[in-house]
């Protein structure tokens, strides 16, 4: 495929991967040329030893970053994957491997000091553990945080809100209300991947019924004399009789000006009052 | 202050000595360039060890991302750095770009160069001045403050936005500029800029008292530079060349000519002047941009990533379709996954990308600049005085908005 676009452009090794590959050996899981970057997918007990191969042998002497991802739906959930780049061959690769929630990633502090914190916000907001890590506290989250907010299960609004209380002169931690649904639009087109059942698709999947209801013989489609004569008839059967009650014999008793009527007990006679609303102390 | 701060007789010298106690440094502190927090512990004066408690203005913004589509998401850059808004946006654009495989035209690339160099001059400004006055001095911070104005008028006339400016557009930059602005730029580079920014200069860099409290500070050697994953004006005070415009050059910064300033002390008063050459090569480009630029589109025509023009939507029902489709549902990236770094004014700023096929990123990692470089601030500062570390911290030019993230 043709390079169309513009962004950097980094010199290109030939047989890069290859060469990698040898060096790697049993380490390796995959390699493959990702839009002209190499990634590596290596074994997660022997990620440092990568890391040193590639760092002392092949010249990789930056560790630009360490990214987690999560994919819930693999085995091992996380992804942690490790920039590198070359300052003398102008080179950058990407090494990635897998780990789950109990199983500790080597750590790469022991090559570069600034592993650490990169680390450290790894395991912050996914709740990877790195081996080796003497200093693997939370970074990036408020003190006393609990969970790790970047994996997909954790909500969006979290768990906690704060705000400065009046009452108690400091800032309380209360659990999230919101005062309208978290609003999340959903603009994927429902003829292409959509993962959810379009309006009447459920239909398509419901059991066949016992009695299917058939017209095959004229008796089944209902007509016939006994449906000509109820048609003939030009009033319903349950309609109401008419009557003739004379003039004004349903219209009700005027409601005002009842002398005759008993008083009301209790206290809604008053009607303004009845309105008001209630003080506290009067219950 | 602790209250482990009693005095002792020494048993030597007779001198009473204090024993270490620890200070918070922060995370209200004018010279802390924001919300830091450091827990300093202190020999006297002397610094024995700071523990830098980063993420006071966390915001999650990369898995707000995760929840927008890959338009709706670039805003976000902005508000990340906020000193070098279209320096982040860049970063986010050509790393779409480069999993979309667009093509650029040529006048939307000069445009993003112009306004990247833009972008760094004004960023520049905000820490020459910021860093002069945590050591001490006040006119210049108000003289460079007065080029930062321009720069964000320059960019208000270009987007509408002085700061957010939400300009760079996956496929080139939202709206073409009216010439006007290209000559009022060139015209302030040659002029007000060299005049005003030379004027500053000249009370700072032979100033004895500046130079008194930034030479030989935090000397950083060229192997600790690059263990530490320094990057940008950080390690190229360092004396090590190294310029993503120039080694892994994008859009069309192949076709500038700059030089890139290299330190040869590696201190706090290296990395200031650094900062200071900077400005006048991206002078250099800003000039170079201005005579070579062609006209023609600024976005590319792919009707399926770069909406159409307002006035085309108005006339063309197929354009009225593309417009809407890009705005609600946004446009699809093909599943893989890239890292794409530029050169922002602080450093190599990162964007990971990761695209399962749809139109919201699945995960888009930012790296920032100083997240390694104040990782660093407990390796620089060890050994120095406590204010120290205020010239420490301006020369790293930190902003935690994009440390925290």
């Amino acid at each position: 495929m043709a390079v169309l676009h513009s962004a950097p452009r980094f010199t290109q090794i030939d047989g890069l991967e290859a060469t990698l590959t040898r060096a790697l050996g049993d380490h390796l899981l995959e390699a493959h040329d990702e839009h002209g970057e190499l990634l590596l997918t290596v074994k997660r007990d022997s990620i440092e030893e990568v890391l040193r191969i590639l760092r002392d042998d092949h010249a990789y002497q930056q560790l630009m970053e360490i990214a987690g991802v999560d994919y819930p739906s693999r085995p091992e959930r996380f992804e942690v994957v490790y920039m590198l780049l070359s300052l003398t061959t102008n080179s950058r690769i990407m090494v990635k491997c897998t780990a789950s929630e109990d199983t500790p990633v080597p750590t790469a502090t022991t090559l570069w000091p600034n592993a650490g914190w990169l680390e450290r916000e790894v395991f912050d907001l996914y709740g990877v553990l790195f081996a080796g890590n003497t200093d693997l506290r939370r970074i990036l989250t408020d003190y006393g945080f609990e969970g790790h907010p970047f994996r997909k299960d954790f909500p969006l609004t979290g768990y906690h809100e704060l705000r400065y209380s009046e009452d108690e002169k400091r800032v309380v931690y209360e659990p999230v209300e919101l005062a309208q649904d978290l609003r999340q639009f959903d603009f994927m087109s429902p003829w292409e991947g959509a993962d959810y059942v379009l309006p009447g698709d459920e239909k398509a999947d419901m059991p066949p019924v016992d009695d299917p209801k058939t017209t095959e013989s004229p008796k089944q489609t209902g007509a016939g004399a006994k449906a000509d004569y109820k048609a003939a008839d030009k009033v319903s059967a349950d309609a109401p009789a008419e009557k003739d009650g004379g003039e004004d014999a349903a219209s009700p008793e005027p409601t005002e000006d009842q002398p005759s009527r008993a008083k009301r007990k209790g206290k809604t006679s008053d009607t303004a009052r009845a309105t008001e609303p209630k003080k506290k102390d009067e219950k | 202050m602790s209250h482990a701060m009693h005095l002792e007789e020494s048993p030597t010298t007779g001198d009473e000595v204090i024993t270490n106690y620890t200070i918070n440094f922060g995370p209200q502190h004018p010279a802390a360039h924001g919300v830091l927090r450091m827990v300093m512990e202190l020999d006297g004066e002397i610094i024995e060890r700071i523990d830098p408690h980063v993420g006071l203005l966390h915001r999650g913004t990369e898995k707000l991302i995760e929840h927008k589509t890959y338009l709706q998401a670039l805003p976000y850059f902005d508000r990340l750095d906020y000193c070098s808004p279209l320096a982040q946006e860049y970063s986010y654009v050509l790393a779409i770009e480069k999993l979309l495989n667009v093509e650029v035209p040529e006048r939307g690339q000069y445009l993003r160069v112009l306004f990247a160099e833009l972008t760094r001059i004004c960023n520049h400004m905000l820490n020459i001045g910021a860093h002069v006055m945590d050591v001490g001095a006040m006119t210049p911070n108000l003289w460079v403050f007065e080029l930062r104005e321009d720069c964000m008028n320059f960019f208000e006339r270009a987007s509408g936005a002085r700061m957010h400016a939400a300009w760079f557009r996956p496929g080139g930059v939202h709206q073409d500029v009216p010439e006007k602005l290209l000559v009022d730029i060139g015209e302030w580079v040659d002029g007000r800029l060299q005049e005003l920014f030379g004027d500053a200069m000249s009370l700072v860099l032979d100033n004895r008292i500046f130079k008194q409290r930034n030479v030989d500070i935090a000397v950083v050697g060229k192997d600790d530079a690059v263990a530490w994953g320094f990057s940008g004006p950080m390690i190229r005070a360092a004396g090590i060349p190294w310029d993503l415009r120039k080694s892994q050059p994008y859009d069309v910064y192949d076709r500038m000519e700059f030089d890139i300033p290299v330190g040869t002390n590696s201190d706090c008063y290296d990395r200031f002047v650094v900062r200071v050459k900077e400005v006048y090569e991206s002078a250099k480009i800003i000039k170079q941009c201005l005579a070579q630029m062609p006209g023609g589109p600024v976005a590319s025509d792919d009707r399926k990533v770069a909406p159409p023009k307002r006035a085309e939507m108005k006339q063309s029902m197929e354009a009225l379709i593309h417009h809407f489709k890009l705005y609600t549902e946004g446009f699809h990236v093909p599943a893989g996954e890239v890292y794409v770094a530029t050169e922002s004014p602080k450093g190599e700023f990162g964007v990971y990308l990761v695209s399962d096929g749809s139109n919201k990123p699945y995960r888009c990692k930012i790296r920032p600049t100083a997240f390694s470089h104040l990782q660093a601030m407990d390796f620089m500062s060890r050994g120095h005085m406590l204010p120290d570390a205020t010239a420490i911290l301006g020369a790293i030019d930190v902003v935690f908005g994009e440390c925290d993230r």
